[in-house]
């Protein structure tokens, strides 16, 4: 992939000579454009919506994906592994005797990860001085084995996915979980996938590389009540309301339109508090908040609606991605609502940067 | 963010990478903070052939530590030497560097840090 030709401009020449030159030129003008394009669009539509709703957002996601609780105690100890993407930062505590660092594009949520983390943290350690205190452990040490590790959940950084501040081919492995359909082309979706091989080790002789496990939003929902399936528009503005401090009934009775479907996406709790409602018209293209009235004879009540854009993948779509990427797939599968795909550098590396 | 963090931190300026010089980053005016971290022998034993030794050693002088040697220790002489290991721990999972700026040895940026988290996104001139 070309695309860190930043061609600043591309003027017409007068001379007819050089047309194919032109052509580039104009063709990484226009690339140029589409990518700043995408980037401003992708601020509106995903980073800044983030921003808005992160602590509402952080309340509905503390259950872990199993394929990616899986993937994670699988890891052998001591490996290094990354989160990109890691919103408030519940995977990160997850193995204790792997070490890894989270990144995210949204500030607030790093913010709530990183603090999160410090309890635990401190959690652990007074425990451990329980114990010692109770002479479980040896207090000059504790080298018993026995240790259970702290569970590091601290290590957070602010990052965009695109230009991501990891020494590289360093890490284990790398997750990416529920990020990925954020991008708005698929350049920019395979270029994401580029950044995330290049964090893990490449393979050799005896060693293998380190792996890569990405999670993104299926087109194929045919089970859940957002009716998306196949053959449907892929390319998606899905609001989120952000509700009020005041907690709603359960069930909301009903709401106006679409524009009441509260959606909890990739957490891995079934929308339980969601009313069955059609999905969002993919024209949409309403940006920042509007406001959803509820229905619950509240009649002055709005909450604010936030719409985060999203590209739904449809079957193997994943995968044709991690090879334009330059990666080679070890496995993938579907968990509720999502594609999942486990992938490693190319064994010979294919240096394609 | 631990120390040890910092020895897995690079510039995000994509065309400072191929430069060894943009890792580590450099801490600038940096206030460290110690954390009581339980330790966990098996994790550091795990964790020794991924560093990065030399900037680890680099770091460490950085931040006003006393001097590490210039070869890492070997498993046998973390495994024996209780002192060795517990400096190690400190060093690697206690020490924070909670504010200060981080900078890249090829392009001069400062990524700035604030309670202990680093923000690496980039203005715009430099993505
Ligand atoms: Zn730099």
């Amino acid at each position: 992939m070309m695309t860190s030709t930043h061609t600043p401009s591309a003027l017409p020449s007068s001379s007819a000579t050089d047309d194919v030159a032109k052509l580039a030129a104009a063709a990484a003008a226009v690339h140029a454009a589409e990518s700043a394009e995408a980037e401003a669009y992708e601020r509106t539509h995903v980073h800044g919506v983030y921003e808005a709703i992160a602590p509402h957002f952080s309340a509905t996601r503390y259950k872990p994906w199993p394929a990616v609780a899986s993937f994670l105690q699988s890891r052998p100890p001591g490996a290094v592994g990354l989160d990109v993407g890691c919103g408030n930062g519940k995977y990160l505590g997850l193995n204790p005797s792997v070490y890894m660092v989270g990144s995210d594009r949204s500030a607030s949520l790093v913010a709530l990860a990183n603090s999160r983390g410090r309890q635990l943290q401190e959690q652990h350690a007074q425990e451990a001085k329980k114990r010692i205190a109770q002479g479980e452990l040896d207090a000059t040490g504790g080298t018993g084995g026995e240790s259970s590790g702290a569970a590091v959940a601290t290590e957070v950084v602010v990052a965009d996915g695109l230009s991501l501040p990891f020494r590289e081919r360093a890490a284990d492995f790398v997750i990416c979980i529920a990020v990925i359909h954020h991008m708005s082309t698929r350049t920019r979706r395979q270029e994401a996938i580029r950044h995330l091989l290049r964090c893990v080790r490449t393979g050799e002789a005896g060693h293998p590389g380190g792996q890569i496990l990405v999670y993104v939003w299926a087109l194929e929902q045919g089970n859940s009540r957002r009716g998306w399936d196949e053959g449907g528009e892929q390319d998606l503005l899905v609001p989120w309301v952000l509700k009020s401090q005041q907690k709603q009934p359960k069930q909301p009775k009903q709401r106006k339109g679409q524009k009441g479907t509260q959606d909890q996406d990739t957490s891995g709790v079934a929308a339980s508090n969601t009313s069955g409602e059609a999905p969002p018209p993919p024209a949409e293209t309403t940006a920042g908040p509007t406001a959803a009235t509820t229905a619950d004879g509240d009649q002055g009540h709005t909450d604010p609606v936030f719409k985060r854009y999203y590209h739904l993948y449809r079957k193997g779509e994943l995968e044709e991605d991690v090879l334009a990427a330059g990666g080679a797939v070890i496995t993938s599968g579907y968990e509720r609502d999502n594609w999942w795909v486990v992938a490693a550098n190319e064994p010979l590396s294919s240096q394609s940067s | 963010m631990k120390v040890l963090t910092l020895n897995f931190l690079t510039c995000a300026v994509k065309s400072c990478k191929s430069s060894s010089d943009s890792f580590p980053l450099h801490p600038k005016d940096a206030e460290l903070a110690s954390d009581d971290v339980e330790v966990n022998p098996q994790l550091l034993i795990n964790l020794l052939p991924r560093l990065d030794w030399k900037a680890l050693k680099t770091t460490s002088t950085e931040l006003g530590f006393p001097q590490l040697p210039d070869s890492p220790p070997t498993i046998e002489d973390l495994q024996s030497d209780e002192k060795l290991l517990k400096d190690l721990h400190s060093l690697l999972m206690e020490t924070n560097l909670m504010e200060g700026k981080l900078v890249c040895g090829v392009c001069g940026h400062e990524y700035a840090v604030r309670e202990g988290i680093p923000n690496f996104l980039l203005p715009s001139h430099l993505v």
